[in-house]
């Protein structure tokens, strides 16, 4: 059983929390990390900065575009996440785009990832066939999990392959968005939260894109086993001048 | 050896389509519905009956008498630079603006750069009466504002793309962004054969017009209906395909594609895919692109904002990497030289990424009985204050 497993079975309305690595200073990232697991965050995702994140919205593509000023290189990321491990268990996912994958050497990348203590990845222009034929034995065998995204679009019959291919959890994308759009959750997002309830799915659900606070969160605990957030909270580190007050204000105004 | 896409949308390695979920709806819909459309007659019939009547096609094959005697050879050029708003670009929007009322489409979004697309996109939606949002890099609205204004009279609605270079590939991001948000009423009309599987492969088909065209018209002329050499300026590279279509199985016809080498491709400055880059995915297609060591994607540079995009589309990766194509660059200087002298030879003055193809007739052997297109893929109007101001 690898980490994600784990926390799904011990654990209920999983809090996952995105940061994009390298920001908002080159190494504040293993502060930031540390500091979520110490405030009750269940699961964390680094964010590879990619010059061309055409998934992400206006904030974390800012982001991003700060990081790789301010230096941040993938063998950089691994280092951090290597010390993040010394001392933090809970799961580390790593989100970013496929050509940064290839560019890299895919194979070496998820052995090196491996390595320094990730266990699953999210790179949302992955295709699904793509996966299937190059990387699902190499991920099953080296113990990672790949995670794919589902939206409103996605009809039931690809939702269930995509469920029965992928593991770790899947991606509820809460809505026709980029990350980081909307802040309220609407009567056609709570049906389509129905919806993918009643399909009885293997791998748990978190939701995405548009949680932002206790409200948002608590509706998507409701419908899934948890919420990822993103935006919102990049946008309290772009503010901040001290990230142990920042996160811990932030990750308390949402779970308390 | 096949050039053409095969069914899941691959050149050789090169191609498919590599989207987020987002968008996979929409790309599978055009996927499974696009060659039933476009092949229908009724879609035949009335996309014809545009590029006649609307865009004025067919477009001429002339015989460039002067600039033949020049280079001791002949040369024929195509003109697309006589259709209707200056270039190529609106054989393509003609067609996919009849694809998106076949879809039931009701907005309509593009990506420019120079805004020769955009151009083109907001025409074809105020013939249709389309709403019609055009992303732009906010430097290039800066830097090409006559083509802003048009599409504003046109009716269109330009967006500045404010993230990362503001430039060409940043306006592509915020288009498929604005697509991942509005799936369902809009269309992503896109401007070169470029982006996920099917879009290349649809608009090399709009565009191969061109080389059905040519085909009779050097017929007529010549009595064979194949050169022995068409050249073609490549940005995304749908002039090209288009110029290339109908031959790319006949090795007998050599094809020749030109990049903008900017300030020389080893200056940092240059727009050379092909040479500068490698592989890798860029909107949504593996193809060659240029970037760091990173992976991190760099900004091309080239006097002319039409050559100005970091990758090329899969077919013309395919096309270089299996040696099918052959590939040269002319620098900022080069083509302004060329587009000196057709307009002195000529009295043409050519868009300044067509200019780029003209200048490689100073880097091929060229024999006295040769047959030669030039694929002239736009008019200069656009780059007549850099003409002047370069004179
Ligand atoms: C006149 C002209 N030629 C060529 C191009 C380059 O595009 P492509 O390589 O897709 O033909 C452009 C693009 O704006 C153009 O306006």
């Amino acid at each position: 059983m690898n980490r994600i497993e784990r926390i799904f079975k011990e654990k209920q309305n999983i809090l996952n929390i995105y940061v994009t690595a390298g920001f908002p200073s080159l190494n504040d990232t293993v502060e930031i990390v540390l500091e979520l697991e110490k405030n009750g965050v269940d699961m964390v995702e680094i964010g590879m900065p990619f010059s061309d994140p055409m998934a992400d919205g206006p904030t974390i593509q800012n982001s991003s575009e700060q990081a790789i000023k301010n230096g941040i290189t993938l063998n950089l990321i691994f280092e951090q996440i290597e010390q993040i491990r010394k001392t933090v268990s809970i799961p580390i996912v790593m989100m970013g785009y496929y050509n940064q994958v290839l560019h890299y050497g895919d194979v070496a990348f998820f052995e090196k990832a491996k390595a320094v203590g990730v266990d699953g990845f999210i790179l949302p222009d992955l295709p699904l066939k793509t996966y299937q034929e190059k990387y699902k034995n190499l991920l099953n065998n080296l113990g990672l999990d790949c995670i794919f995204l589902i939206t409103p679009q996605t009809p039931d019959e690809r939702i269930k392959l995509i469920d029965s291919e992928s593991s770790g959890f899947l991606y509820v994308v809460s809505s026709y968005s980029i990350t980081g759009s909307k802040n309220d959750i609407q009567q056609g997002q709570v049906d389509y939260f129905k919806r993918i309830k009643a399909l009885d799915l293997t791998n748990p659900k978190l939701i995405g894109f548009g949680i932002s606070n206790k409200a948002t969160f608590n509706t998507a605990c409701e419908y899934a086993e948890g919420a990822i957030i993103g935006s919102a909270f990049i946008k309290e580190l772009e503010k901040s001048n001290n990230i142990k007050e920042t996160v811990k204000t932030f990750i308390n105004g949402v779970k308390e | 050896m096949n050039y053409n896409v095969d069914k899941d949308g691959f050149y050789g390695e090169f191609g498919g389509a590599f989207i987020p979920e987002m968008l996979y709806h929409n790309v599978n819909e055009l996927k499974e519905k696009y060659l039933g459309i476009i092949e229908s007659d009724e879609f035949q019939k009335e996309f014809k009956h545009l590029l006649k009547d609307y865009v004025g096609r067919p477009t001429p094959l002339y015989f460039a008498k002067r600039l033949s005697e020049k280079y001791n050879t002949n040369i024929y050029l195509k003109r697309e630079d006589l259709n209707h708003t200056g270039a190529h670009k609106v054989n393509n929007t003609v067609g996919q603006i009849l694809l998106a009322q076949h879809l039931g489409k009701s907005r309509i979004i593009a990506e420019t750069g120079a805004g020769q697309h955009g151009v083109a996109t907001a025409t074809v939606c105020a013939l249709m009466g389309l709403e019609c949002i055009v992303y732009m890099g906010e430097v290039d609205i800066k830097s090409q504002a006559p083509n802003v204004a048009r599409m504003k009279m046109l009716g269109a609605e330009v967006r500045a793309a404010t993230s990362g270079s503001k430039t060409l590939k940043d306006a592509t991001n915020e288009a498929i962004r604005d697509w991942i948000n509005n799936p369902e009423d809009t269309y992503y009309l896109i401007g070169s054969v470029v982006g996920p599987h099917p879009y290349p492969d649809m608009v090399a088909r709009f565009q191969s017009i061109i080389s059905e065209e040519m085909k009779y018209q050097l017929k007529e002329k010549t009595g064979k209906d194949s050169p022995d050499k068409i050249i073609a300026c490549v940005g995304g590279g749908s002039n090209a395909a288009g110029a290339f279509y109908h031959y790319l199985d006949n090795e007998q016809v050599e094809l020749i594609a030109v990049e903008a080498d900017g300030l020389g491709v080893d200056s940092g400055k240059t727009a050379a895919t092909t040479q500068v880059g490698t592989e890798g995915i860029i909107h949504g297609s593996k193809t060659l692109l240029m970037q760091n060591e990173e992976g991190q994607i760099t900004e091309p540079y080239s006097i002319s904002a039409g050559l100005d995009y970091p990758g090329v589309g899969p077919l013309h990766a395919h096309l270089f990497k299996s040696g099918r194509g052959t590939f040269l660059g002319a620098t900022d200087q080069e083509a302004l030289s060329a587009a000196y002298q057709l307009t002195k030879l000529e009295g043409i003055i050519p868009a300044l990424e067509s200019a780029h193809a003209l200048a490689a007739l100073d880097k091929i052997n060229l024999k006295p009985t040769d047959c030669i297109v030039v694929n002239l893929s736009g008019r200069g109007d656009k780059d007549l204050e850099t003409y002047i101001k370069m004179l």
